[in-house]
């Protein structure tokens, strides 16, 4: 879509100058302010940019941290606090960013059901789709070293209960683990590699993030109608369109982001980690951070052994399975509509799933004991349904609503009861398709 | 929106649903499988709510209970002298107060180990040498160092509770659990339930149905000199609040900030919402 013909003119001579040599600003102008955006996108739609601020305020806290952090597992508790402490607004960057992955994680969670819901994964999105995937792995492959660096109990016992799924691989288990480990158990050897990963991993989410836009910019963005952009009239200019309302979606998200930050930092964390770890006393309840819950639930909710393979192997191929559903999606859904709006069986069958991942969630975080266990096999059971059963037969016996034939219908259509165009700028600021 | 609005309530009801089966388990009360056996009590702080502030009184006198009572076995590895300023001292009265510590320093010009009186850079000083001197002589298990205890405790809130926790802002987890258990001693077990030797009862322990560490405090134990009450309850919440301010020194600026950013954020989304709708003023979307 962006790719015609570019619609920069140059205006100075400086900007002249570097467009016959390197056209940056053309690049610029012709990505974020030119860029045609569907008119009809709701606020479900700002959180790429959101996320875009939540990986350069992560990382840019992040290097301040590094800079007063010591990876050692004799000082790195110490260290935290020192920065807790002593380090002059320590505290704040401490808890923005601890927060900040949090809400990172909050972020992407509502994108990816943004995607599933309006079906932006379909042809042709499916690798903007894939990388985003990617982007969502290196995620939480960052998140989880991160959570180890303070070195408090849980961080050393999510550690050790976490890289121990790789010893139930067949074969290359146990080499793979102690690669991770850097030895047998999780020492100092781990948090050294851990933290230079750490460090590592958000700019290779930087460089996917890169790939993602670029891809995105070259099908466009998908819209609540899920139709293709057909005409001219079907879109607005990205700035200042796009720009005021993802500046908009921003600051809100911004202000819940800085509640937690400010009136609730361990709301999200586990009181165990402001204790030093220790390798000879296992907490009674070993739990991950909030946004790895539903794939931790699924990975105990394996009890029993299936054939050949383990009850332990086969909790680990279900944990890595539920992310490779993700990663199948844009060839499971054989719908030819792309938009749950127009497909009421997949919108009903889509909020379950959401309920699904919130109880599994949440069984996450309970012991794996009594009705829990039950419970969390069930979910599980629905969690792959979803993926395996509901998204391929749903669109072959699904009779689809009748879809407006442009975007611009639609939102004539959605608009009619008012007149003309001041209707448009009283609706409600949420345009929910 | 209303449609989103109906499907969250939704998922609402069946996770309140599964809660409640899951809740429904029998309980003996002789043998009880969850621990705290009784929630902890919750208190009213001065530090709670969006414009929380440490009581400096009440610091002063869970400073007084910490030395006089905690610190004969509880060590505070992570708390300077020099920071007591927050709890209204000058820095006389600091530096006295750190010179009543002696400080095993070293090695000197000589290349010998010596003690000297203590300055307010250093920290409080540990009461046993290492954790294996501190477990040796507290029947095993070495009392934990108190300078993040207020943070490092709190009892699962369980669901809905939690839900509402972040309406509420509630924050003192902590020092209800620590003053809970410190007031929950003196109570008759269960008959049936057998306490292990040398343990104490006290059903507010969140790992077991007794701990190793006998009732500390008692009323009358440390004088106050501001008429504040001595009794147990009021000793609890003293050094509650003062382990809640030696693991959280920052709260008060924290919360100082946190108010003017939301204040700020609301006035300038206002601003940006009202500069979004004159943009796409007379754009159908």
């Amino acid at each position: 879509m962006s790719e015609g013909h570019s619609t920069y003119t140059p205006k100075t001579g400086i900007e002249r100058w570097f467009d016959a040599r390197m056209p940056l600003p053309r690049l610029v102008y012709d990505s974020f302010v030119a860029y045609p955006v569907p008119r009809n996108l709701n606020y479900a739609w700002t959180f790429g940019g959101i996320l875009s601020i939540m990986l350069v305020a992560q990382i840019l806290t992040g290097i301040v941290l590094a800079m007063h952090y010591t990876a050692d597992t004799n000082l790195a508790f110490g260290s935290v606090e020192k920065i807790m402490r002593d380090v002059n607004s320590g505290w704040l960057l401490r808890y923005m960013h601890a927060n900040g992955a949090s809400f990172f994680f909050v972020a992407v969670y509502i994108h990816i059901f943004r995607g599933l819901y309006y079906g932006s994964y379909k042809a042709p999105r499916e690798l903007l789709w894939i990388l985003g995937c990617i982007i969502y792995l290196l995620m939480m492959a960052t998140g989880f070293m991160g959570y180890v660096l303070p070195w408090g109990q849980m961080s050393f016992w999510g550690a050790t209960v976490i890289t121990g799924f790789f010893s139930a691989i067949p074969l290359v288990g146990d080499w793979i683990q102690q690669l991770l480990l850097g030895g047998f158990a999780v020492d100092n050897p781990t948090l050294n590699r851990f933290f230079a990963l750490h460090y590592l991993l958000p700019f290779m989410i930087a460089g996917v993030v890169v790939l993602h836009v670029w891809a995105l910019h070259v099908v466009g963005q998908s819209n609540p109608t899920g139709i293709e952009v057909k005409s001219k009239t079907d879109t607005v200019a990205f700035t200042p369109y796009a720009t005021i309302k993802d500046a908009f979606g921003m600051i809100v998200f911004l202000f819940f982001f800085a509640y937690f930050v400010f009136y609730l930092p361990n709301y999200l964390g586990h009181p165990d980690n402001y204790t030093v770890a220790n390798p000879l006393k296992t907490p009674a309840h070993i739990v991950p951070e909030w946004y790895f819950l539903p794939f931790y639930a699924i990975l105990r909710a394996i009890t029993f052994n299936i054939g050949p393979i383990n009850s332990k192997l086969g909790g680990v191929l279900c944990m890595f399975g539920a992310i490779v559903m993700l990663f199948l999606v844009p060839w499971l859904d054989t719908s030819k509509v792309r938009s749950a709006v127009y497909r009421p069986w997949y919108k009903l069958f889509f909020w379950l799933f959401v309920a699904d991942a919130i109880l599994l969630g949440w069984l996450g975080s309970q012991p794996a004991e009594g009705s829990y266990v039950f419970m969390a096999q069930m979910a599980t059971l629905f969690y792959f349904a979803f993926f395996l059963i509901a998204l391929p037969v749903l669109g072959l016996i699904e009779t689809p609503r009748r879809l407006p034939n442009s975007i611009t219908e639609a939102v004539l259509e959605k608009n009619k009861g008012g007149s003309g165009h001041p209707a448009g700028a009283t609706a409600a600021p949420e345009t929910k398709g | 929106m209303k449609k989103i609005l109906t499907s969250l309530a939704l998922v609402g009801l069946v996770a309140a649903g599964t809660a409640a089966f899951a809740a429904e388990e029998a309980h003996n009360a002789a043998a009880p499988t969850h621990f705290p056996i009784n929630e902890p009590k919750e208190m009213s702080w001065s530090f709670t709510g969006p414009f929380g502030t440490y009581d400096k009184a009440q610091l002063q006198r869970g400073l007084k209970v910490y030395k006089e009572v905690c610190s004969a076995c509880h060590s505070m590895n992570l708390v300077a002298f020099r920071t007591l300023s927050d709890l209204g001292y000058n820095e006389a009265q600091i530096k006295t107060l750190a010179a009543g510590y002696t400080i095993h320093d070293g090695p000197n010009d000589a290349g010998d180990m010596y003690d000297r009186p203590g300055k307010p850079s250093d920290h409080f000083p540990a009461p046993f040498a290492n954790e294996e001197a501190a477990a040796a002589s507290n029947g095993g298990a070495a009392p934990p160092d108190m300078s993040l205890l207020a943070k490092a405790r709190g009892v699962e809130r369980g669901f809905p509770q939690f839900v509402f926790d972040i309406f509420t802002q509630y924050d003192a987890g902590g020092p209800d659990y620590i003053h809970s258990l410190l007031t929950g001693y003196d109570q008759t077990p269960p008959a049936g339930m057998v306490i292990p030797e040398g343990t104490h009862y006290n059903p507010y322990f969140m790992s077991g149905v007794s701990l190793k560490m006998p009732k500390p405090l008692s009323d009358g134990q440390v004088t106050y000199d501001d008429g504040s009450p001595q009794t147990v309850d009021q000793y609890a919440r003293d050094v509650s609040a003062f382990l809640t301010w030696a693991a959280e020194p920052h709260m008060e600026d924290r919360k100082k900030m946190g108010f003017r950013v939301l204040v700020f954020l609301l006035l300038f989304g206002a601003l940006v919402y009202l500069t979004k709708r004159k943009v796409w003023e007379g754009v159908a979307h």
